[in-house]
């Protein structure tokens, strides 16, 4: 008779709903006394009803929002808007001037009564996350007065996660407890010690000091002993982790920089200008879209980026490099002089104050993965390096301009002779380095200052790849990269960021007496002046 | 061998003339002519020239290392800061009790940072003689240290100048760390005297002018001196063709070495001399951006001539001093032009310019052809 079953299933729920707006009612008549004991009883018995508007009806409470009319017996809130809200029927009130409502008093004590009901409501919460979050607030505040509710909602938890949560809860406030038998609080340092983080660490270390409980304590210490190691190696994994994300920000800013020289040998010290232009180019596209757009600008930044710093990388070689060849000193120093006017002409164009770039939506904040933390923007740079390092890849090994770039970075005389039009080549190779950087540009445009000085900043850690990789191929400006970047952050922890910075520049002067030519080495007598 | 040790051409001669002239008639000019004549050197004007002489002296010591050894060091400036902060650390030493703390021993930043003992590296630094000595050793063994490892390796062209480049930026990063002991990014500075004298006075101000003036006239002396000798003839060959030379049984690495170590001590003692005269030192003076504009000084003055190097540092700074006064905004845009229209069309800076009509009447030195062929094969 699913009839039959049906009208029982809708009576039974007529029931539970009219039951709970009796207690509600219930409750809020406590208000009507404007008694501190009463008002208390009154936040308890609210509480433990669970009701959809509970929490807004304790959260004005707190904040002197709710008002009575003791003769008409009404109770209403206000909004923080303003509106003020019938708290039994959850109706609008308009027309009513809120001067005609007497205010519920509170003092310190109530607030924190009010303060503890709001938390067990929102253990209570039909959302998950919600749920875990109130736990984990919990955990933070150690509050005794939760522990009903914590027990209440462990009972009924179903999602693991938000069991586990409202575990540890429950094990910061037990385990601190000297009246906990000293069994319940051995297991809760156990849940801890699972949990296995700093605030664990510190509320662990607290029970190892205070408490007089020999079992407790050598739990404790165990327990400590082992955060510590794990966290040890958090720290180091999360160091290894910022290093590869500082690695693939020197891969992008380099990577270009070893195609030039690898190609021509000479120095490009304009190539950190390059890496700005590109930066200022994702400044003008995000500023040129429409804010609707804000969440594709960087993908329209990509392309722009390259090309304009290809085109001017271009002009470079055509007006100024090329007339150079052979003279790789003389280069270096034109290009500079090239630096000093680019920077100044973008100080012209757009002021010497830094630009905002904003970073879309999915680009930001950061999450946890495994205790680690990750920051989303890094998270994409590293995506982008490695695309970009795939695609000079493909562009080198399986492309005929690669084949002839890098025929002349073997051996340019031969290439010559072998039919290679060396100064296009000299043209089209600088106008990828410098559109690589143009690429690099953007994604620093995320994580740096956009200012015209954006560049000198990343030019001398370049060098610093590409003199440790070599020009040999690309995979040695990725060693570089990765060998300077992970070094760095996993010193900087150790000795300080600048002194760390220091010995790795010692080490790299040092390096270059055994390998003058780098890592990757180009084999031949192409090498020999 | 019967040639005059210096064989001095009519440049040479005109610029010990002007030199050693400098340094008579300066102090005279400054101080001796009333103030309101024509003739009288303002203050100001006796500070900027004797900083400009510095700069001269620094600018002749990169050019026996590029103009004649080849070696394109970017790094110049941290052998000039090394000698600076060498003196300025003389400088703070004479201040004595009259810092702000009042501290006999310790200099005021120390004080600050609540040290309590001097530190090893500032001992003996009261005595000028004992710093006079760091002023020219300590840039000596840097550099010593720095080209025995370079030199013997073969780190040659590019490389080398991008790791005298990590070299003064290490050490700008190092000097700007408060701990390192030198200051930090306020570096040293408020001197009060100098051997007794007051560094402000204008007598004081007056007798460092002449002593630069003479220093840059000795410094030309000694490099003019190494150029014309057969040890110079072997630098010079070293620029043109390395390998070749060794080929021939020189020691290529031993004759670097010295050329860089004996540029380095001389771009100390301007460090030395610069400090007094401008009154501070801190780590900015390390920034590689200084080193590659001291290059271009010599580049424009003319590589591979002295006179033109020390002639180059003065013109590009009055030229600056001028600029950053006048058009602040278009100064980088000159110098950044100066960089590429010196490498493109005046490959023999100012010099080569001047000496454009004599060559026209003489047939072309041999060593310009052989250059060109040199730096090619260094690709």
């Amino acid at each position: 008779m699913p009839f039959v079953r049906l009208v029982a299933v809708f009576f039974f729920l007529c029931c539970a709903t009219t039951a709970r707006a009796d207690a509600v009612d219930d409750a809020l008549a406590k208000f009507l006394d404007n008694k501190f004991a009463s008002t208390e009883q009154g936040v308890n018995a609210l509480a433990a009803t669970g009701a959809a508007n509970a929490p807004a009806i304790l959260d004005a409470l707190g904040d002197n929002r709710l008002l009575i009319d003791p003769v008409a017996h009404i109770i209403v809130y206000q909004t923080a808007g303003g509106d003020l809200i019938n708290a039994k029927t959850g109706e609008k009130l308009s027309g009513v001037d809120a001067d005609s409502f007497k205010k519920v008093r509170v003092n310190n004590g109530l607030r924190s009564a009010i303060a503890a009901a709001v938390g067990a409501l929102t253990l209570a919460s039909p959302d998950p996350r919600k749920r875990a979050s109130a736990a984990e607030a919990v955990f933070k505040s150690r509050d005794a007065g939760a522990l009903a509710a914590l027990d209440a909602q462990l009972s009924r938890e179903s999602t693991p996660q938000v069991a586990e949560a409202l575990r540890q809860a429950r094990a910061a406030i037990v385990v601190l407890d000297p009246k906990t038998p000293s069994a319940d609080r051995v297991a809760a340092v156990t849940t801890l010690k699972a949990r296995g983080d700093q605030d664990a660490q510190s509320l662990i270390d607290e029970v190892a000091t205070k408490t007089d409980d020999p079992a407790v304590k050598t739990a404790a210490l165990n327990a400590e002993a082992a955060i510590k190691a794990h966290l040890a190696w958090l720290s180091v994994l999360q160091n290894l982790i910022y290093g590869v994300s500082a690695a693939s920000v020197l891969l992008l800013a380099a990577i270009g920089l070893a195609i030039t020289f690898g190609v021509m040998g000479v120095i490009n010290m304009a190539h950190g200008e390059m890496v700005m232009l590109g930066a200022y180019a994702t400044f003008v596209v995000q500023s040129a879209l429409p804010p609707s757009f804000l969440q594709w600008s960087l993908a329209v930044a990509l392309p722009v980026a390259f090309l304009v710093s290809a085109i001017v990388g271009v002009a470079i070689e055509r007006l100024v490099i090329r007339y150079l060849y052979g003279r790789p000193l003389e280069t270096l120093l034109a290009t500079w002089g090239v630096s000093l006017i680019l920077q100044q002409a973008v100080r012209s164009l757009f002021g010497a104050n830094n630009r905002q770039v904003v970073a879309p939506n999915f680009m930001s904040g950061s999450f946890d993965w495994a205790g680690l933390q990750i920051t989303t923007g890094r998270l994409w740079i590293v995506a982008l390096a490695i695309l970009v390092f795939a695609a000079l890849q493909v562009a080198l090994r399986a492309t005929s301009f690669g084949l002839r770039m890098r025929a002349v970075t073997q051996n340019r005389r031969m290439a010559a002779a072998m039919g290679i039009s060396t100064g296009r080549i000299d043209m089209l190779a600088f106008a990828l380095g410098s559109g690589v950087a143009g690429v690099a540009g953007v994604a620093l445009s995320q994580i740096d200052n956009v200012s015209p000085n954006l560049g000198q900043g990343y030019i001398i850690d370049s060098f610093m790849v590409v003199v440790l990789g070599g020009v040999g191929n690309l995979w040695g400006t990725l060693l570089g990269a990765m060998v300077l970047g992970v070094a760095n952050k996993l010193l900087e922890p150790v000795i300080g960021a600048v002194l760390g910075k220091i010995l790795l520049l010692v080490f790299i002067i040092l390096f270059i007496q055994k390998r003058p030519r780098g890592l990757f080495a180009l084999k031949g007598r192409a090498v020999e002046a | 061998m019967n040639k005059p040790l210096l064989r001095l051409d009519r440049l040479g001669v005109a610029f010990l003339v002007i030199t050693i002239g400098a340094a008579a008639l300066g102090p005279v000019l400054a101080l001796v002519v009333p103030r309101d004549s024509a003739l009288a050197m303002p203050p100001y004007v006796v500070a900027l020239l004797g900083k400009y002489m510095c700069y001269a002296i620094l600018a002749l010591a990169l050019d026996l290392v590029w103009g004649y050894c080849g070696i394109l060091s970017l790094g110049h400036g941290a052998f000039f800061a090394l000698g600076g902060y060498a003196m300025g650390m003389y400088l703070m030493r004479q201040i004595g009790a009259r810092g702000v703390y009042a501290n006999p021993i310790l200099p005021d930043f120390m004080v600050f940072l609540n040290w309590k003992e001097l530190p090893v590296a500032w001992w003996g630094f009261h005595s000028f003689a004992y710093a006079s000595l760091m002023v020219m050793l300590v840039p000596g063994v840097l550099a010593f240290a720095f080209g025995w490892f370079a030199f013997r390796s073969r780190v040659t062209g590019v490389y080398l100048s991008i790791i005298t480049q990590a070299l003064t930026y290490a050490l700008k990063l190092a000097f700007f760390r408060n701990d390192f002991g030198f200051g930090g990014n306020n570096g040293l500075t408020d001197f009060k005297d100098v051997l007794g004298f007051n560094v402000q006075s204008d007598a004081t101000r007056a007798a460092l002018f002449s002593l630069t003036a003479l220093t840059l006239a000795l410094s030309y002396v000694i490099g003019r001196a190494i150029v014309v000798s057969k040890y110079g003839k072997a630098v010079i060959a070293i620029r043109d063709a390395e390998s070749r030379v060794r080929f021939i049984g020189y020691r290529v690495e031993n004759y670097k070495l010295l050329v860089f170590v004996v540029s380095a001590v001389m771009a100390g003692i301007a460090g030395a001399l610069y400090v007094p005269q401008v009154g501070i030192i801190n780590p900015s003076e390390f920034d590689p951006a200084n080193s590659i504009e001291a290059v271009i000084w010599v580049a424009v003055g003319g590589r591979g001539t002295l006179v033109g190097a020390a002639l180059g540092a003065v013109a590009v700074n009055f030229a600056k001093t001028y600029f950053t006064g006048a058009f602040p905004e278009y100064w980088l845009y000159a110098l950044g032009g100066l960089f590429v229209l010196v490498t493109l069309f005046l490959p023999k800076g100012l010099v080569g310019l001047l000496s454009l009509r004599r060559r026209a009447a003489k047939p072309t030195p041999p060593s310009t052809a052989s250059l060109a062929r040199q730096e090619e094969g260094a690709l």
